[in-house]
């Protein structure tokens, strides 16, 4: 589903991807940890075509698309979702307002009809019940006065309204609590857990991992991935940390 | 009104931001015209209006008394003219309420422009202004208001806020808040800031597939918003940010 071959990206004069390869298939979920600075948040920019963030070789490919070829709004009509570890905020404009304008966006982008307002409203609130939040946070300005916790949960509310075959989530665990990290894992389980998608998650922490359980788990460090295993990786990491694992 | 009309210069506080040039040849008879406005106390008065689309100088000079606690709104759309100057003196009475809502737009060499003296001549009136500036190309937005609060108008409470948006590097905004206070128990508040358009928001709407294109308009439209939230009818709302849009709708 995701092929990335040897990418590496530059971000301003520093090269932080070094030759980075993965696949990930349909019905797949993988992890990716590693330590700060070892170009986790980079990846997940160069996939989402985050200006600033230049790809200098290889290549990505999305269910047969050249990936980099597409402009960030075109990624996220193909499919493509990115979870923001710091969603941003938005004056001025409700998160109603906002999710309508983006789903019929990228229907409209597919030849898809647009969805009318109450039938938006219809869909926007069974994925808030979701995850658990409330429709009046939805009529709320996008991500403005939102605690680091309820911003997490909004960007899953905006996954299961967007639908995307993938997600890429960084560090979509920063900042919830126990409670919090319960539900937004059962919520990627409940709107990314099938056959025909696929989820790349991005963590420092194991603990998300718990609800969420990967197929495969990666170490990425120093730009390339170093090392990869099934969900008993991420625990060896958590216990024994980052050094011991990558240098066994 | 006054005996002996002259034009301004720059050097005039009030005109310091001008396009003095366009204002040469002008009749000096229509130059110095003021409308006069007289709200009776208890009552309300408002008027939208936006500033016709042409090449010319407009001034519109609005002069209003607000009687004892009456109410007066003015909402504008200033994105006409090559120099449009929407000055206006408020003077309000025990308890009146004065409301201004207004937008500069333009590109181009365009200057647009709202001097506003509110004075508050008796206790417990109150006023707000919320003005919102977008320029692009080497288009100009000012905003000089003028706050008089007299010796006696105890328990005023006045408030100012300014916002320019800028879409290229030869855009320029404006702001001269300036506060008389005479009264000691008095309330009043100003804010002024000038920026640019929130790229990392542009991005973050990008990546959930709204385009460029739209996302700038959708975040033009949520800055602009500011200036007609306190205007609570519907039509007329939606007719000043039509207005509005519709002069960005052929720049962006």
């Amino acid at each position: 589903m995701l092929e990335i071959e040897n990418l590496h990206t530059k971000v301003g004069e520093t090269e932080i991807l070094k030759g980075l390869d993965l696949e990930v298939n349909a019905g797949e979920i993988h992890a990716i940890m590693g330590p700060n600075g070892a170009g986790k948040s980079t990846l997940s920019y160069a996939l989402g075509g985050r200006p600033g963030y230049e790809v200098t070789a290889g290549s990505v490919t999305f269910e047969g698309q050249d990936l980099l070829d597409m402009e960030p709004h075109e990624r996220a009509a193909a499919g493509l979702f990115l979870g923001f570890q710091y969603p941003v905020e938005i004056p001025g404009i409700s998160n109603v307002q906002f999710l309508r304008e983006a789903l019929n966006s990228q229907r409209k982008a597919r030849g898809e009809e647009p969805l009318s307002g109450g039938e938006f409203l219809k869909h926007a609130k069974e994925q808030a019940a979701l995850l658990k939040l409330d429709m009046d946070m939805l009529k709320r300005q996008v991500n403005v006065g939102f605690s680091g916790g309820e911003k997490k949960r909004a960007e899953m509310v905006q996954m299961g309204i967007l639908d995307p075959k993938f997600a890429v989530l960084d560090e979509t665990d920063s900042g919830l609590d126990i409670d919090a990290l319960r539900i937004v894992g059962e919520g990627i389980n409940a709107i990314m857990r099938k056959p025909d998608k696929g989820v790349l998650i991005i963590t420092h922490y194991q603990r998300l991992l718990d609800y969420v359980r990967p197929d495969y788990v990666h170490i990425l460090s120093r730009g390339q991935i170093v090392k990869t295993g099934g969900p008993d990786l991420a625990k060896q990491l958590e216990e024994q940390g980052y050094d011991e694992v990558m240098a066994a | 009104m006054s005996e002996s009309v002259i034009l301004p210069t720059s050097k005039d506080e009030a005109w310091r931001y001008s396009d003095i040039d366009a204002l040469e040849g002008m009749d000096l008879g229509t130059f110095d015209a003021w409308r006069d406005i007289t709200v009776p106390p208890g009552e309300t008065y408002r008027e939208c209006f936006v500033v016709p689309d042409d090449d010319k100088v407009e001034l519109t000079r609005l002069r209003i008394r607000i009687g004892k606690g009456a109410r007066c709104e003015i909402f504008a759309v200033n994105g006409g003219g090559l120099f449009s100057r929407i000055e206006i003196v408020a003077m309000l009475e025990e308890a009146a309420h004065f409301e201004l809502g207004g937008v500069t737009l333009g590109g181009r060499e365009t200057t647009r422009e709202f001097v506003v003296r509110v004075a508050h001549e008796e206790p417990r009136a109150t006023s707000n202004q919320t003005v919102r500036s977008v320029h692009w190309g080497r288009g100009t937005g000012n905003f000089l208001g003028r706050i008089d609060v007299v010796r006696d108008a105890q328990k005023t409470d006045a408030a100012q806020s300014f916002k320019g948006l800028l879409l290229d590097k030869g855009a320029s905004a404006n702001a001269v808040p300036q506060l008389e206070i005479y009264a000691d128990d008095v309330k009043c508040e100003h804010g002024a800031t000038v920026g640019q358009m929130d790229e990392m928001a542009r991005y973050y709407m990008a990546a959930r597939g709204i385009p460029p294109e739209d996302a700038r308009k959708l975040l033009v439209r949520a800055f602009l918003a500011d200036a007609f939230v306190a205007l609570d009818d519907e039509a007329e709302r939606e007719r000043m940010m039509d207005a509005a849009i519709a002069k960005l709708d052929k720049h962006l």
